[in-house]
């Protein structure tokens, strides 16, 4: 009884199917799907290496701190970075004294309120606060910015695919509509004529629908000062901030793969042990 | 239990002798999973996996355990919750990772297991039971998978919350008050946070019951063979103590090694970006994609594109449930009565092909709902239930099986120890 009612139940599944597929290839025939400006120019992002990159990758700290400051002087002024705190700088090199001075120096300080009559006030970041936001909440950041919330960059490098190298991409990836081929030779504009980019947004072929509402961040060389005398190139200042925010996105990652490779190496000698003592077990009996 | 020459536990210590006579635990273990139990003495490496599945489940239990003393199960605050746990709790960052990454762990070697189970006729009598109680135990794998995915309130998990409770709005007429009921809302939100994190710590439990249960079934006949012919004397077997837990031992570094890989060299491969985007109702991701080890049913679930006579989505929601209870039905389905694939030339390319189809599924799954991908995933879907609804009882009836060794230790001796598929490294 189970056979001929599974054979009825599996032709019935098999047919639909293949109603299905044919229906949808008569329709894929007859009316193409529309090629979308998203599909046809949108890039993925460049090739670029940082220090943590692959099982052996370190931070290179120097990097990072320059990364800070771009993040402090330009990122800053719009776009929050709530999962880390003051104190966690200490782990890219800045002394506690340093940190301490940063987070008084901050160019937002975090809201509280009077001790004394209870208003709501704002005081002076501590080591142990977040990174305070630049809007008091989400309809402030809206308001300031043309309706386009900037994102929290705390986990950036890991909500993209490839996030360093987006971020990196993404940065350094504004350019002109008018002209931009993409690898085939084909001009935007001349395939798409209705997709030019709206006012009030940039062109940049990195990002997913190739209009973005962020206006260029890092506009010119020398842009920021770096302390340690590295050229702020706009491709510097790209890289450095994004290796900023890969630390920010993953600060645990050297811990990770000093463990990992400890815990892969005591593996290693324990899975040889247990396969000799396998085989010595097992030497008196064919199977 | 199972065979008249099983070895007897006989303790010589006294205190365990004073146990013994009171609470029998260290003989019921003895006869279980020590020298009590005769197992066949020509297993391959695919008989590991059932074992490393229990170790899968046990890493799961203590590290989710550990978890849940730092998470918060509230939407205002999950996700934020998670990041505490990456950033300030000591070693968070290892505990989530190895959760995380142990679940997809947990399926693939649950997988292995089941694909093995299938080549070998491990479904067939006198073992329909322990089958049928795996499946069970993979049903409630997935609810708990699917829960656990919720519970950092990402988008994935937001949206991925949204279209599965949405499938159950196919039923006709009471489809959307129980998706309604399940969510205890009209979205996702508190409600459904809070309950999904109540059912993923429980449902682990009911799984290790199931295992128990699983286990239980399986010592009345003992473990299959990759001859799939039964055990005839003490020759064909070995105690399960020493012998094979130094395999299993063996074969639990081997899958440490590769989980630990994955877990501290690339602990992000197997998850998605968007889900480190806090969950936002309002704006729906790209592409909603469930986890990797739900991709063969999601394009099943997405092949069914017309409205034949019912509405194509409840075609598909009735397709995608029906994949997996089809498989409760297999031991009837397949009424050929030799086990081992090995003997079976025709079902042996069957299998074979199945598993290329639920490879292609898979990563049609994974992919957008575009062509060419739904048009695959339409042929791929019709040869997955033609393979087990009409092939297979086809198959069985026609077939003409290759002869069958007298006994294990007969294959054995004569080097055809069945272990092929496994293209044996053993001695």
């Amino acid at each position: 009884m189970v056979r001929p009612i599974a054979f009825l139940a599996g032709a019935g599944f098999v047919f639909v199917l293949l109603f299905s597929l044919v229906t949808g290839a008569i329709a894929f025939i007859s009316e193409p799907p529309a090629k979308t400006v998203e599909h046809e120019f949108h890039l993925h992002p460049k090739h670029v290496s940082f220090a943590s990159d692959g099982p052996l990758g370190k931070f290179d700290r120097q990097q990072l701190q320059r990364g800070f400051q771009v993040y402090k002087e330009v990122c800053s002024a719009c776009h929050s970075m709530h999962q880390v705190a003051f104190r966690d700088l200490e782990q890219i090199g800045f002394t506690p004294a340093e940190v301490k001075a940063i987070a008084k120096n901050w160019s937002t300080e975090v809201p509280s309120i009077n001790p004394e009559t209870g208003e709501p006030a704002t005081r002076k970041a501590t080591p142990a606060d977040k990174f305070p936001s630049p809007y008091a909440n989400e309809v402030a950041g809206r308001a300031a910015n043309n309706n386009a919330l900037p994102p929290d960059l705390s986990l950036m490098a890991k909500a993209r695919h490839d996030g360093g190298a987006y971020v990196y991409s993404l940065l350094t990836g504004y350019t002109d509509q008018a002209g931009f081929k993409n690898e085939k030779g084909v001009e935007l504009l001349k395939e798409f004529p209705e997709a030019t980019t709206p006012t009030g947004l940039h062109f940049n072929p990195y990002f997913a629908n190739l209009n973005i509402a962020m206006p260029p961040p890092l506009a010119a060389d020398g842009q920021v000062t770096y302390a340690d005398g590295t050229p702020a190139t706009i491709d510097q200042m790209a890289k450095d901030v994004s290796a900023f925010l890969i630390w920010t996105a993953e600060p645990k990652l050297e811990n990770r793969h000093a463990l990992g490779w400890a815990v892969i190496g005591f593996l290693l000698i324990a899975t040889t042990l247990a396969f000799l003592a396998y085989r010595n077990i097992w030497a008196g009996i064919k199977h | 239990m199972s065979f008249p020459w099983a070895n007897h536990y006989e303790p010589k210590n006294p205190v365990m002798k004073w146990l013994d006579s009171r609470l029998p635990l260290p003989r019921f273990v003895y006869n279980a999973v020590g020298g009590g139990y005769p197992v066949p003495r020509n297993l391959n490496y695919f008989w590991n996996f059932g074992v490393l599945a229990g170790v899968a489940l046990t890493i799961q239990l203590v590290t989710g355990i550990v978890l849940a003393m730092h998470y918060a199960a509230n939407g205002l605050v999950a996700f934020d919750s998670v990041e505490h746990i990456m950033r300030d709790v000591n070693s968070g960052w290892m505990l989530r990772y190895a959760h995380a990454n142990g679940a997809s762990f947990f399926f693939i070697v649950v997988y292995l297991h089941i694909f093995r189970g299938l080549y070998y006729g491990s479904y067939k009598a006198p073992r329909e039971m322990v089958w049928l109680l795996g499946l069970v135990i993979f049903l409630l794998m997935m609810a708990t998978a699917f829960m656990g995915y919720v519970l950092p309130w990402g988008q994935m998990s937001f949206w991925g919350a949204k279209v599965i409770t949405g499938l159950f709005s196919a039923i006709p007429v009471v489809g959307t008050p129980i998706q309604t009921w399940l969510l205890g809302g009209f979205a996702p939100d508190n409600a459904a946070l809070n309950r999904f994190f109540s059912l993923h710590y429980l449902l682990p439990f009911v799984i290790a019951g199931v295992i128990i249960l699983h286990i239980w079934a399986l010592h009345i006949p003992g473990s299959n063979n990759p001859t799939g012919i039964d055990v005839k004397g003490p020759q064909d077997t070995v105690p399960f103590h020493p012998y094979y837990t130094a395999k299993d031992g063996f074969g639990l570094g081997v899958f440490l090694i590769v989980y630990c890989s994955v877990l501290f060299f690339a602990p992000n491969y197997l998850g998605h970006p968007d889900n480190y985007i806090p969950a936002n109702p309002l704006s729906t991701p790209a592409h909603i994609v469930p986890e990797w080890y739900f991709w063969p049913f999601y394009a099943i679930l997405r092949a069914f594109t017309v409205d034949f006579i019912l509405p194509a989505k409840l075609w598909g929601v009735v397709a995608m449930f029906g994949s997996i209870i089809l498989l409760f039905f297999l031991p009837w389905l397949d009424k050929s009565p030799v086990r081992s694939g090995n003997y079976r030339p025709a079902f042996k390319k069957f299998f074979w092909l199945l598993v290329i189809d639920v490879l292609i599924l898979g990563y049609c799954g994974g992919s957008p709902a575009e062509e060419p991908y739904v048009m695959i995933s339409q042929l791929a879907s019709a040869y997955y239930f033609a393979h087990f609804l009409i092939i297979l009882p086809i198959v069985s009836k026609m077939e003409r099986p290759l002869p069958l060794p007298n006994s294990i230790t007969e294959a054995v001796l004569e080097g055809k120890s069945g272990a092929t598929l496994a293209t044996s490294t053993q001695a």
